[in-house]
Order: C-alpha cells, then structure tokens, then sequence
C-alpha cells in the first residue's frame, strides 16, 4: 500500500542521491567495485575511457570471437559413476564378480581405501540403458529428462584428472590446482571479463544437498574463493535463508525508508571527509554504500520466485518449489543468468557412493535429472542457450570394480580419476554429439582423452579468451586457470 | 584500493611514471597488471644514467627469463641472462658473436634481435605473448651504449654496513626522516605538514595496539605540554598488552593458523597454546632471532623447556589431512613444502616454490636449493595422513594442567582442561633421506640431496645441517635478505606499504626498494639493537616522515598516488579485525581476556552446515557461545579453514592456507552491508547509545561523546547538525512504531538497560542506537588517517 506521499518522499530521497553522486555512476572509487558490481553499458562515462575499462574486466580486447557470455555450471560433487548414468559396458555385466584384468588396471594407483582389497570384482550397472534423439547418446534409465535433451547436450565421455581423492580433485577443477590458494574459474572470470549487471555479483554460488548419500563429501569456500586475486572478485554465495546474501537485510526495526536516510546521512558526513583529505577512498566508500543499498532490493527480487508461471513449475519439477534444492537453484541460476550475472556455479552434494550405490545413486539422479534438462530448455525457448554455456559434471569418476564386497543386490565403486563423463550444453557447443571413447571395460581412455586443464582451456575459448594469454602475475610468476597445460578441444566446438 | 590506483596510473601515467623513473623502479606490485607498466613506460623518459639493477634486470626478468633465465632446463639456444658470465659468453649458435658487446650496439644481437619485426628472428618471440615495449628497448640499448655493466640482484647484495645519513635542508626528528626528505628536496618538496595530534594519537594507537585511543588518552596527550608527551604515548602503548595481541593477529597470517586442519572435512585441532605463546612472546618483547629462532629449532636446543618447545608449533600450523584414501607419502610431501615455502616467504621474503617443479624462472633458486632447503624440514616423525578421525597428528606433546600452572604460565588454560595436546616439531634420530623429486611430485625422486640453503645467500659452511644450524645460519650477520625483510614489514605495519612493496617477494619480480640506503640503513640498525622490534616501531614512529598529516590535494595524489615518496601520511582502511576491536572497544563492550581457547562470536546461521559433509564432526555445526567470549578481540575468532569468518574474509582477511605477509585491500558492497547489518554492529552501536545517555544529560553532548569515541575527533557544527536532525526523524519513527524501536534494541544478546531518567524512552534508545550505527559506518571510523 503506497500512497502517493511515500512516492513523492522516496522520489526526492532518490533525486538527492543523484544530485550527490553526480550525473555519472563512476565517481573515481567507484572503479574498485567494478568487478563486483560494474554499471550498465549505458552509464558509462566517455570521458573517462581508463575507468571504463576496468569496469569491463582486464581484458580489454577479447583474444577470440566469443560463443558465451555466461555459464551455469551444476557442479556435482563427490564424484558420480558414470556406469549407472552414461556408459553402458555390458562387458561389466557379463564378466561381473570376475576380477579387474591388471593388464587393464595397468599399475593405476588406487586411493587407500580400495589399494588393501585383495580383490577387485567387476560390475555392471543394474540399470538399462537405451539410445536417445537423432543422435541416438546413450542414457541409464537413471536419466529420464535428460535422455530427452539428448539431442542438445554433447557429452564427453574421455575425461580425466590427475587426483583421485576429493578435496585436491574439485578443488583442481575450480582452480586448475589440487593445492589450496589459486582463484576459482568464476573469480578469473570476474577479474578478466568484469561485470553486465550493475546491481549484482559477477559471481553467484548456490548450493544443495543430495538424497544420496546423508553422510557424504564436504565443499570448501575457497572453491569460490579469489585466491591471490583481490577479494571482490569472490564468489557471493546465494542462501535459501534469511538472508540470501549474508547481512543482506535490513535489521529489525529498520525499514528501507529509514535506511535510505541513513546512507544520505553518512554519505554527506564521508563527503566533507573527501573534502578535507582528499583522498580517492572516500568516494569509494560512498558508492560502496549505494551499490549496497540497490542490492538490497535487487537480490531479493531475483529469489522471489513466485511471478513464475506454473508451466515453468512443471518443467523443473515439484522440487523447484521448495528453496535450497538442486531445482530450485536451477530455476534460480536461469534467473540470475536473465539478469546478467556472468558465473553461476551450483554445487550439488551426495554423489560419493562408496557403498549402497545402487540406492544412493537412483536418488541422487532423480535429485538432478528434471531440473538439469529444464533448465536448458528453458534457456533454449528464451533464446538464451546460444550464449550460454551450461555445463554438467563431477570431480572424478568411478571404478568398474566393486569397492567392499559385492553382493547380489549391493556394490560400491571407488575413485576413478582415468575415465569420466561430463555433459555440456549452448555456449558454442556442438550439440547431441558424443566425444571420446573408453575401453570396454570402462576403465581406460581409447579416444580423445580430454584433460581438465583441456576442459578449462575450452571454457576459457567459448567466452572469447585465450587461456594462455590470461595470465596474473603473482609473486613473479604468472599463473593461468590451466597451470602450464591445457588444449581447446576443438572436436566438441560447433 | 589498488584498482583505484590502476585507474589513476592509466590516466595520469605521464607524471607518475617520470616520478617512478627518477627513484628508478617500474612499480612491479602484483596490484599492477603488466599492461600498466607497458603503457605507462611509454610516456616515460629514459634515465640519465641506465642502473642494472633499478632499470635493466627488471625488463630482463619480466620479458626474457621466461627462456633465457636461472631455469636451466629452459634455457634456449644456450643463452641465460641468469649470471653475468652467461650473458657475456660466446653465442654457441656462433662463437664470434654475442649477445651483449659492452658499450657496442652495433654488434650486440641482442639489439638486433630486439629491433626485429622478422617473426623469426625477433625477441621475444611473437608465440611468447610477450613484448617489448619502446621504452623497454631504449633502457637495453642505452645500457649497452654505457657499458653494460652487470650488478648482482640487490637483495642478494650484502647489507651496506656504513651507510651515509643525507644531508637535507628541512627539519627532521631523526635519520629516517634524512632518507626520506632528501629524495623530496631533490624535487624541491618537503614533507607535508605534521598531523594534529588527535589524528597522530589515533593513528599510533591503531598501529601498535589495534585498538581506538580513549578519549582520556586523547585529552591527556593532546592537553600535554611536556615535549617527550608523544613519546610516552608510545612507550605506553608499546607496553600494553594490547600491542602484543594486535602483533600476534598479524603474525597469525604469517604462521598460517588455524583451528582446523584444512582438508575435507575440516576438524578442530588445538594450536592455541601456541597463539598464547606468541603473545606471551611480543609481550616480553623477545628479540626478533629468538623469537624465530625458537619457532624453528627451539626443540633443538640443549635440554629444551617445555616452552621452547611450543614454540616450534609454529611449523605444524600447516593442513594436515585426515581424507580416507588419500596417499599418505603424497600429503606428506606436501607438509614439508609446505614449511619450506613458509621458510622461504616469511624469513627471506623469497618465493621458493616455484623451484619444486623445476630451477626458478627469476632467481638464482635451483631445484636443487630448493630440496636442499626442504630437508631441513623432512625430518619428522610424522604421517601424512590422519588415520584416526579426530585423532592429534604425531608429533605433538601433552601439556598438563600443573605445568601450566606453575611454568607455562602464558598459557591461558580457562577451561582448567587437565591436559592440553599441542603439535610440534621434532627430528627422528634416523634421518630422513630427501631427493630431488622429478616435477615436485611425491614418488618421482631422483638424485639425494642434503641440507643446505640456499647456495647464492651466505655461506653456510660454519653451520651443522639441522634446522638449529638454518635459524643460525638465518641469523648470521652477513645473511643479506632477513634483516631487510623484517624492518620492511614493520615499516609496512606503521605505512601501509613497505619500502619494498611486495614485502612477500624481495626476488627478481618483486619491487625495488624505493628508498634502498634507507632500507639498509634500518636492517643494520635493526641488528645493532638487538633486534629489537619495540625499539624499531618506535624509532619510525617518531620520525617526522611518520607523523605527517594525511592530508593532500587530487594533485599530490596525481603526483604520487601509492605514496611511494612517503610524503604524506597514508590514511588505511583498519583491517578486519581491528574494525570489529573497534566497534567492540568503543563502545566498551570489549572484554580484555588474553589468550585461551578460540572462541565463537556471532556468524549467521548455516554456514558449516552448509558445506559439511554431514559426518557430524567436531566443525558440523557452529555453536555460537555465550557471554563474554562473544566480546574477545577477533584474534581470537575460530578459525575454520574451509569456512573462514565471511564478514573477515570480505574485509581481506587471508584465508590461511598459506603463509602471507601482506593482505590487500578491496572495497565491495558487502562490506557496507557488513557494517550497517551485521547483529555484532547493531549491538555495539545499542552499548555505545546506553553509554553516551549515563554519561551525557543532553542529545547534543550524547552526539559529541559518541562521535568523539568513534573517530577520535570532535565532531564540527555541520556534522552535529546532520546526525542531531537524523536522531530526530529516527526517533519520530521509532516512536510512531513502538514495535520496531523494541525490536531493533532486542538484537544481540546484551541484557536491555534501564536507563537512570524515565524520560528515555525505547524510541530514543533506538533512535540514538541508530545514530551511532551510522557513525560507526563513516569511513572515518574503520580508517587511520
């Protein structure tokens, strides 16, 4: 209920902001926020190119045309088995209880909690497989609305990664180290490319907790964390809480009316301070606490959810409705991407089944399967697909022997880091394509192996950069997302 | 910060570069991207006279090293610029050529090669992504037309023993101040004027103890006419225990500690008799060898005290994983580097890991260094891999409640726990073997290598190869790099920035110093006193170069926007902690226990939770405590590795992963939102109200002393006018709506107070709660001008 006073009063607060800050967006310390919270292609200064610039990320010109502007990345983590979900091996069922051939185990070392088994019996999946769409990609039963899309979503079956347990493996993938303390993909991403939406991060985490496995794998802040990069280019965790931001709102007993008066307050205070020292900091400081108060309201207008229509409900799923679900984040990572918001990295947990996989798994994919094919396409008949990448996957795979005993009707997998399927979707992918090959055992890259250092190099391409030349100098050496490796794989680019 | 500075440097590069050309350093902070450097080199006049070091080796190492530098399995074509004997030899693709022809352009290739377009033949190379920029060739081929005289690195040069105090036209409180004028007066400046004495006091007061002056404090001195009165002020400050708290907070980014091990799922181990160590320690103001010499080697000693002992936690604050499966050789490893990386950046200000996976791109750090230097450090009875879950890693000893009681008095044992394991370093009697190991990686050894530092420093012959002989050897007087590196860091501490700004890397991509005799000046003084820490603090504080005001025009900034002349007063941003010790200690909600158990303030809910793999460890779930651990100085905050505070981490808290000797600082929106919304401010600033109405009778006077307790100022008629008008709308609000007054003042856990006069009502309460929220959020009052 607002009556016409309260308009008039909010207007006025409002023009006397903008009186105070000037016609342009960009006072001088407005460009410390840049990365975090860059303005609009149309509040940009001409005069002040240098400023501009910074607002765009550090990479001035991009190296390559780009295919993406965004990515959604729906990070599953612990590690699912590929066997149960894309790689049909009925060698595995019909050799199963035999042993792993060490001809094809070939010295791979294992992690130390599979290496003392005195035997490493086969298995198969339990589930059926069946081909999908014109390109005929295979799919576990495991995955009923994925298997629809299969025509949209290329997946690749040849990845590897050079850690087999899980804090170095996902941290590797994020940070293309297994060692703690190098920036995550969207922090490069912030730091390089900068910011399309003034009133929001650049990067958005979101995360979820599988039904699984209760008692599973934990994640760690620094895989949104900036690293050696300024901190501004961290991740902001979005939370199905109180607060979706951290200390996003306003206290009890403080409306926004009254918050409103308080920034003008202490703006005109830290303004005779800029008067009096001069320094630049101070003006930062001043459009740190507008940039916040325009958070306030744009963040929760992003998390409420309720002006989507029913249909879009259906297509997600009946989880979508309930907050902090992997369907809900996914609506929610759509939404974040409509209004710009360059890295959204979902985490789901609950996908580590070292036992009791035969359940863990059937539930952790019905957690995911609805929700991940809707949100492409959903991004498809918004048009948005084209220049988003979306991108599906864990840390590792899983071995094709049983880890514990196996039993008629339970089995565990391991680790596997030799071999393990992704999917990715949009963003200049070439879609309803399989790419690379394994054994049929399962347990060895035949085709085109595709290194994590690979996978980044090529997320770094479709966006229009080359991973070679984003370097940051640190302690006098120049680090890159890919380390000192990394090829684009040019077969999956369309 | 750094990213204003960036824009600055863009648009104003003409004039600052000239500036930076004349002190001879082409900023190399990391803040500064490579591109800033070319660009702005390109308004840039070349030198009078070209210096190796100030001028050529940085081009060399930034542009050329990559291929032709110390990594000798790089090098190409056999050519290295890594030594002067490598850069003047024969040329083996032809052995009547060179390189460098000292004082002949004509015929040195390296000109040639320079001034190539020919994609085949230029340098560097166009597949590189490196380049040259016009400047850059200019300084070469200047260099070489002068003779291209060669210098060692200049942090490898022995410290200059004699140096000579310039002579300077201007007034100085003493030798600092000669350095540091006398590169003004060469510009005809002077030092700015000196700061009023409140913002001095301020100033001095966060430096050393973290904490805000007392208003009494601020009366006191600044009403004083005693000539030594700042001086007392800070022979005060110096012996609080405030100021061993407020070092230790810094040193704990230096140890990388901790309260989890790290990895996975994160558990709590207990450090903190160590942290209490180390207060106990910058209390008794330990000389600064010993002080590092016992966290290296105190084990080592003859007949080691159980203190000496504690002090070598130090070396186990590392992640220690405890993941199922994991390889336990390959984690071991991983501890030992990573003691050696802290070694390396903590004590010699050198990056040494690069060298793990190969010889180091930009300093004279072979591999071969580098596991030598990690040997001394292989030699622990310990396992990669905590088999127990929740078990104490080996080697740790078991503190008991009578030692502490009668011996380890500094341990704070508040939980009277009757034993306390700690983690320590201790040497197993069969000595570890230690190999090169091929990539840096765990089960690829190669050749065995034994104990040594590394060979380019001082020699290291007289010293048994143990980790006693590397702190011996450490401290050894003709050690050219830990004296720099220390004073550095505390002048660092007392300006924002070090004379060498990238205090973390005194290597061949590291800054130069910018007042270099000046940095030896003090390293041999340093020494001279003992290594005295207090007494160096002390001596910059007192210089005049310290006590300048802020202060300055957009033109003095243009002119030298990172204060590298150190010709103003910087005003800092505090630093995480100090802003919530602030809030806490201004409005005297800050309970002044020392040491003990780390403790749990206010975090929003969830965040373990969150992020925990659900196994139900000692780190599931955050419990905030009760009472007043809520109101410890953040020292103190737990500290979960993989789920650090937020509200510190967005104020540039480091996470500690890793050793780090310098934070930077950023400025987001979250950060405001931090200030304004975060229950711990709302409940200080409710504190700060209650005290200025039992101190205070009127609204103006309560304005005044809150204002004045924040920002160590008065407060002039306009702001008075602002805040006293913002007190009166809050208040009409809150008094049209009871409820959100009453809801605002029930934030927190701190008890309601009935105030004396029954005309304040909970309206004014919240209403003066907001006013001073709002003062709190001023820029003034998270900053030291």
């Amino acid at each position: 209920m607002k009556g016409p006073i309260k308009e008039i009063e909010e207007r006025k607060l409002s023009m006397n902001r903008r009186a105070f800050l000037g016609k342009s967006c960009l006072g001088i310390g407005t460009a410390a926020l840049g990365s975090l919270l860059g303005c609009q292609p149309g509040d940009l200064d001409n005069n002040n190119p240098a400023t501009n610039a910074m607002l765009k990320g550090v990479i001035d010109n991009l190296h390559l045309a780009p295919k993406a502007k965004r990515i959604i990345y729906l990070f599953q983590s612990g590690g699912p088995s590929q066997f149960e979900l894309f790689e049909n091996k009925p060698l595995l069922n019909k050799l199963r209880g035999t042993e792993l051939p060490s001809e094809i185990r070939n010295g791979q070392r294992l992690t130390g909690m599979s290496s003392g088994q005195d035997s490493f019996p086969l298995v198969g999946s339990p589930f059926g497989f069946n081909k999908y769409g014109q390109s005929g990609t295979e799919f576990s039963d495991l995955l009923p609305h994925t298997s629809k899309i299969a025509d949209e979503i290329c997946v690749i079956k040849s990845m590897h990664t050079e850690a087999i347990n899980h804090d170095p493996a996902i941290t590797f993938f994020q940070t293309g180290s297994q060692q703690p303390g190098r920036p995550s993909m969207g922090s490069w991403l912030s730091y390089g490319l900068g910011s399309m939406n003034e009133n929001l991060p650049t990067f958005t985490v979101l995360l979820s907790r599988g039904t699984g496995r209760k008692f599973g794998q934990p994640l760690y802040s620094r895989l949104w964390g900036n690293g050696f990069l300024h901190s501004l280019h961290q991740g902001v965790q979005f939370r199905a809480a109180k607060d979706p931001v951290l200390y996003l709102k306003d206290p009890q007993g403080i409306n926004s009316m009254s918050r409103r008066k308080m920034i003008d307050k202490i703006a005109s205070l830290n303004e005779m301070q800029l008067r009096k020292f001069g320094d630049p900091e101070i003006s930062s400081r001043i459009s740190q606490y507008e940039m916040a108060y325009k958070m306030q309201t744009s963040v929760p207008d992003i998390m409420n959810v309720e002006n989507e229509p029913d249909h879009i409900y259906k297509m997600y799923g009946p989880e979508s409705m309930k907050p902090g679900t992997f369907a809900a984040n996914a609506l929610l990572a759509r939404r974040l991407a409509e209004k710009g918001v360059r890295f959204i990295q979902l985490y789901h947990m609950g996908w580590d089944h070292h036992f009791n996989l035969p359940l863990a798994v059937k539930n952790q994919a019905k957690d995911v399967d609805q929700a991940s094919a809707a949100l492409v396409m959903d991004l498809k008949q918004r048009g948005m697909l084209e220049d988003t990448l979306v991108i599906w996957g864990g840390e590792f795979g899983r071995t094709n022997y049983s880890q514990g005993t196996l039993t008629d009707k339970d089995f565990g997998r391991d680790h596997h880091p030799r071999c393990f399927t992704i999917w990715m979707a949009g963003g200049g992918i070439k879609p309803g394509i399989s790419y690379g090959e394994t054994d049929e055992y399962g347990y060895n890259i035949i085709k085109d192996p595709v290194h994590v250092h690979d996978f980044q190099a090529t997320l770094l391409h479709q966006l229009g950069i080359d991973h070679e030349k984003f370097t940051y100098k640190y302690q006098g050496r120049r680090f890159r997302l890919t380390d000192v490796s990394g090829h684009v794989v040019k077969g999956i680019l369309s | 910060m750094v990213e204003i500075v960036r824009s600055y440097m863009v648009k104003y590069v003409a004039i600052f570069l000239l500036a930076l050309i004349l002190i001879g350093a082409c900023v190399n902070d990391k803040s500064l991207i490579d591109q800033d450097c070319i660009i702005s080199s390109q308004f840039a006049s070349i030198p009078e006279a070209i210096d190796f070091n100030f001028h050529v080796r940085p081009i060399l190492s930034d542009k050329c090293f990559k291929c032709h530098g110390p990594d000798k399995s790089k090098v190409e074509s056999g050519l290295s610029f890594a030594t002067e004997e490598e850069a003047f030899k024969a040329l083996q693709s032809d052995l009547s050529k060179h390189a460098i022809v000292p004082g002949d352009t004509l015929n040195s290739m390296l000109v040639k090669r320079i001034k190539s377009t020919d994609g085949s033949f230029m340098m560097p190379p166009p597949g590189s992504y490196l380049a040259l920029s016009d400047y850059e060739k200019k300084v070469l081929i200047k260099w070489i037309d002068q003779g291209a005289q060669w210098k060692k690195h200049w942090s490898f040069i022995p410290l200059n023993e004699v140096v000579d105090v310039p002579e300077v036209e201007g007034e100085v409180s003493n030798e600092i101040d000669n350095f540091i004028l006398s590169k003004l007066e060469e510009q005809s400046l002077e030092f700015s004027n000196p700061a009023s004495k409140n913002y001095l006091i301020r100033r001095i007061s966060f430096d050393l103890t973290g904490l805000p002056p007392s208003i009494k404090d601020i009366e006191h001195y600044v009403n004083s006419s005693s000539p030594s009165s700042i001086e007392d002020l800070v022979d005060k400050y110096l012996s609080s225990i405030s100021y061993a708290e407020n070092m230790t907070s810094q040193w704990l980014d230096v140890a990388r500690y901790a309260d989890t091990h790290g990895y996975q799922d994160d558990l709590e181990r207990i450090m903190w008799p160590w942290r209490d160590w180390v207060i106990h320690a910058f209390n008794s103001n330990m000389r600064y060898d010993d002080f590092v010499s016992l966290q290296l080697s105190g084990d080592l000693l003859p007949n080691a005290t159980k203190e000496q002992i504690i002090a070598t936690a130090f070396n186990r604050n590392h992640k220690i994983t405890q993941e199922g499966g994991v390889i336990p050789e390959e984690y071991r490893v991983e501890y030992v580097a990573d003691r050696t990386l802290t070694f390396g950046k903590a004590f010699l200000g050198l990056s040494m890991e690069c060298a793990r996976c190969h010889d180091h791109k930009y300093d004279p750090v072979s591999q071969e260094d580098y596991f030598s230097l990690f040997a001394f450090f292989n030699n622990v009875p310990e396992k990669g891999l905590i088999s127990e879950y929740g078990g104490i890693p080996e080697p740790y000893i078991k503190l008991t409640k009578k030692e502490i009681d009668e011996q380890l008095t500094f341990i704070n044992n508040l939980d009277t726990l009757e034993e306390i394991p700690l983690m320590i370093m201790k040497d197993q009697n069969k000595v570890r073997k230690t190999y090169i190991l091929n990539r840096g990686e765990y089960d690829k050894p190669t050749r065995e290598v034994f104990a040594k530092p590394p060979s380019s420093l001082n020699s290291f012959a007289a010293y048994k190869p143990n980790r006693k002989g590397l702190s011996d050897w450490l401290f050894d007087r003709s050690n050219p790099l830990t004296s720099r590196v220390i004073v550095n860091r505390l002048w660092q501490i007392c300006f924002g920035n070090g004379i060498v700004a990238t205090a973390d890397d005194f290597g061949n991509q590291g800054a130069l110093p910018t007042h270099p005799e000046l940095l030896d000046f003090l390293a041999v003084k340093f020494m001279d006193d003992g290594w005295d820490i207090k007494k160096m603090l002390k001596f910059i504080i007192m210089s005049k170069t310290y006590q300048q005001t802020s202060r300055t025009t957009p033109e003095f900034i243009e002119w030298d926007p990172e204060n590298r002349f150190f010709a103003r007063a910087p005003r800092l941003r505090l630093s995480a902690e100090k802003i919530i010790d602030h809030m806490l200690a201004t409005s005297e909600l800050l309970v002044e226990t020392v040491g003990g158990p780390s403790v749990k303030p206010f975090q929003p809910e969830g965040l373990w939770q969150e992020t925990t793999g659900g196994g139900g460890g000692s780190t599931a779930k955050y419990v905030k405590d009760k009472g007043d651990k809520q109101y410890r100085r953040s020292l103190y905050t737990f500290w979960k590795r993989t789920v650090p505070p937020p509200g510190m981490l967005t104020f540039d808290a480091v996470t500690r992963d890793f050793c780090m000797v310098k934070r930077e600082v950023t400025s987001t929106p979250l950060q405001a939102l931090i200030m304004m919304n975060n229950p711990r401010m709302i409940e200080a600033s409710r504190n700060l109200a209650y005290i200025a109405f039992e101190s205070k009778d009127d609204l103006e006077s309560q304005i005044v002393y809150m204002f004045y307790k924040a920002t160590s100022r008065l407060p002039n008629e306009e702001e008075r006018n602002i805040l006293t008008k913002f007190f009166k709308e809050e208040k009409e609000r809150f008094t049209i709506n009871d409820e959100d007054a009453k809801a605002l003042i029930d934030i927190g856990d701190l008890k309601q107070r009935d105030m004396a006069s029954d005309a304040i009502t909970d309206a004014d309460v919240a209403a003066l709660t907001m006013v001073a929220n709002a003062i709190f959020n001023l820029d003034e009052s998270i900053t030291r001008s």
